[in-house]
């Protein structure tokens, strides 16, 4: 595309249109079909996401074998989660606005074990697509019954529940008309601290999927499809809410896989 | 989840920014103190984190997870709710206005003999779609520090970007560079996919 094109298609603010910043999406996303390999995991260079460009490395990831600390992880108990932190629709004094679900699903590692008694955390904009913070200037209304920050401790299955209300999109300065599809921040721990992981839980069938540039960071639907949580009718409630599930498998661990080796037993 | 599944292995969910709005969810009070300042040993560790302009980067968060003086890894929960005689060895710490981040720790030991010691770095940021794993070394023992696996399958001139300096009054300075000049070396472990 030349400077021409590109001057064309923005509007009097300087910010892209949606049309340039889904070619860009479409010209990455056929460059990377090409490659044998499909990648599983976000491309930290991709220049449609515009904050991305000056704060990703350049340089490849070193590769290193993880030494003893980093094959533990940090351990959360009771005293720093209370039960009711998973549940964000009794924070306030009343009833937030919008849509009551449930978001519940197991966490596990890349082994398929369950990842037990770990830390969990949310946070989310409410559903009119405002988030509680001072830098969001989204003209949207404050909900002042909903934070929308919560924690929960897996269970010894690796469960994890959250009771909350199904947040809504939101525009930011991307580029010109860009909208966030609904979303939940999640942020995971493992049984190593390789494995800490944060993310964002997609809605099923949401039309801004193909605008985003942050969702289609991942450049592989197979692995996109992994960030969307499925509609689970068994775990609605009987005039009461709506249920979604989500599983989130982490890296293996380095424990299994040294032993696998033939490695040294790290644990 | 099957379909997935290859020699029983699951493929890991990808990762997603932290975005800009983290600072409700995730910093919490005392994140930033993994002992007391009145503690013996209490260390300041600081830095600045900059993008590839060498602007500071005022939406940045990083964790850290260390060993304490001896050498030992804490099992203890409560580094949420922060007993100050009880050593988590984790903390968690947002930059400022200025791109600055601080904590409170100790110099961590060795965790196993004649290692070098070091302190687990995660950085998440806005506009850093995934996060990034390093280390910052303590920069006093020369000989763990030539022997290290790590430092020495670096450049001699990355090497410095992963070891802190030691200020005067006792205070590790480490600094992250996502982006450009003496970036910092980020980390990629077996098993991770790019």
């Amino acid at each position: 595309m030349t400077t021409t094109d590109r001057d064309e298609t923005r509007s009097r603010d300087g910010l892209a249109s949606q049309a340039v910043i889904t070619a860009e999406i479409e010209r990455i996303r056929e460059e990377d079909a090409r490659s044998v390999v499909p990648r599983t995991q976000p491309r930290i260079d991709f220049a449609p996401y515009r904050s991305s460009i000056l704060r990703h490395p350049t340089k490849d990831l070193h590769q290193a074998d993880p030494e003893t600390i980093e094959l533990a992880s940090p351990v959360f108990g009771h005293q720093d989660v209370k039960p009711l932190e998973a549940d964000l629709t009794i924070q306030q004094n009343g009833e937030p606005i919008g849509e009551r679900i449930r978001i519940s699903g197991r966490v596990l590692d890349g082994d398929g074990r369950p990842v037990r008694r770990q830390l969990v955390e949310i946070w989310q904009a409410n559903a009119a697509g405002r988030y509680v913070h001072k830098r969001d200037q989204h003209p949207a209304p404050i909900d002042p019954n909903f934070t929308g920050a919560g924690r929960a401790l897996t269970d010894d299955e690796g469960t994890y529940s959250f009771l909350t209300i199904k947040p809504g999109p939101y525009p930011w300065r991307n580029h010109r008309n860009a909208w966030r599809p609904a979303h939940v921040h999640f942020s995971i721990f493992g049984t190593e601290f390789t494995q800490r992981m944060i993310t964002q839980m997609y809605f099923p069938g949401d039309p801004l999927f193909p605008l985003d540039p942050i969702y289609q960071s991942i450049t592989d639907q197979h692995a996109r499809d992994r960030l969307v949580a499925q509609y689970d009718h068994d775990s609605s409630e009987h005039e009461w809410l709506l249920g979604y599930r989500w599983d989130i498998v982490l890296t293996g661990s380095h424990a299994t896989w040294t032993e696998r080796d033939g490695g040294t037993d790290h644990v | 989840m099957s379909d997935d599944a290859t020699a029983g292995a699951l493929v890991p969910t990808p990762g997603q920014t932290v975005g800009p709005f983290f600072h409700f969810g995730l910093p919490y009070a005392g994140g930033e103190s993994l002992v007391p300042t009145s503690h013996p040993g209490a260390v300041r560790l600081h830095g600045t984190v900059t993008d590839g302009h060498g602007d500071p980067i005022p939406d940045a968060m990083l964790e850290i997870w260390q060993a304490d003086e001896q050498g030992n890894i804490s099992t203890e929960p409560g580094s949420l709710s922060r007993d100050p005689y009880v050593f988590t060895g984790w903390g968690r710490a947002a930059t400022d206005a200025a791109g600055h981040y601080r904590f409170t720790t100790v110099n961590p030991g060795a965790t196993d003999e004649g290692s070098a010691p070091f302190i687990s770095v995660c950085v998440v940021a806005r506009g850093l779609l995934n996060r990034l794993f390093t280390r910052a070394y303590l920069p006093e023992d020369a000989a763990s520090l030539a022997a290290d696996p790590l430092l020495s399958s670096l450049d001699e001139e990355r090497r410095p970007t992963l070891v802190g300096t030691r200020e005067e009054g006792g205070a590790l300075r480490f600094d992250v560079r996502l982006q450009g000049e003496n970036e910092t070396v980020f980390l990629q472990f077996p098993r991770h996919d790019a």
